[in-house]
């Protein structure tokens, strides 16, 4: 007989993107690990840090272009999943604008916050949010630009001592 | 399903140890179930959490998200998680009687 694996204890997600479907991922897995009593963090850095930045985190876009996965059932347009959506055609202006607006509906009828409710429900829920900051110099960026969910800004060394023993996902 | 001495009756559960029937579901029963849970005793902030997840159970055939219950002041989420430490929706789900929650936030 095998032994039964090791539950996973603590998890470390990391956020590099940030487009809707960049940050969502992450917000779900972080905030499920919390739900399930794990512990939890998520660290972002390069354009991930538009989620925090608080002039920005309302605005995030779904990106139409470039995703050859994407077709004209998922911008919820309820046609064939099997028909491509062509990726000039979400280089139109506006078009990015309208399918992040079918999605934002979409997600709440289903009950997902909002990002900045997504940030808060999971820090109440005790998990961390960090800001990387090689990033934030880059971008010329303080703290005052971010949330108020941010408890630090860390560099790359400070996120992996943060980070024993957890498992550590890049999303 | 499985048999066991809950609260001193005998009652069914499935292998994770939800009640398979919610309607046999008493306070006893729910101090019982905490207590294995690690939580105890129950207070009546629980008994409160508790009966709104059964009400909004009976209604709507699924308990209420972490979400829901933030948003209609029944139990703040920093709360809910102190109440029920180390899982939350699983937990209070588990001791209200119902089903594992199927949602995932």
């Amino acid at each position: 007989m095998s032994e039964q694996p090791e539950p996973i204890k603590k998890v470390s997600l990391i956020v590099s993107k940030g487009s809707l479907v960049d940050v969502y991922p992450a917000l779900v897995m972080g905030n499920g690990a919390r739900m399930e009593g794990m512990e939890a963090s998520i660290f972002f850095t390069f354009f991930g840090l538009g989620a925090l930045i608080k002039k920005t985190q309302n605005s995030l876009k779904v990106a139409t272009v470039g995703n050859p996965a994407m077709n004209m059932a998922m911008p919820m347009l309820k046609m064939p999943i099997t028909m491509p959506f062509p990726t000039l055609l979400g280089a139109i202006p506006g078009v990015s604008n309208f399918a992040t607006w079918m999605m934002k509906n979409e997600m709440e009828n289903l009950d997902i916050p909002t990002i900045p409710e997504f940030l808060e429900m999971f820090t109440d829920a005790g998990g961390e949010v960090f800001a990387c900051k090689l990033a934030m110099d880059m971008f010329k960026l303080t703290k005052d630009d971010l949330c108020d969910q941010v408890s630090s800004v860390l560099t790359v060394g400070e996120f992996y001592e943060r980070s024993a023993g957890a498992s550590i996902i890049f999303t | 399903m499985t048999t066991k001495e809950l609260a001193g009756i005998s009652v069914e559960v499935d292998a994770e140890g939800f009640l398979t029937d919610h309607k046999i579901w008493n306070l006893d029963l729910a101090a019982a179930i905490a207590k294995e849970e690690g939580i105890d005793p129950l207070t009546d902030r629980h008994v409160e959490v508790l009966n709104f997840m059964r009400k909004e159970f009976e209604e709507n055939g699924t308990a209420p998200s972490i979400r829901k219950m933030n948003k209609l002041n029944i139990v703040p989420t920093k709360e809910l998680y102190a109440l029920f430490p180390g899982g939350p929706a699983k937990k209070a789900a588990k001791i209200a009687g119902l089903g594992k929650p199927q949602g995932c936030i």
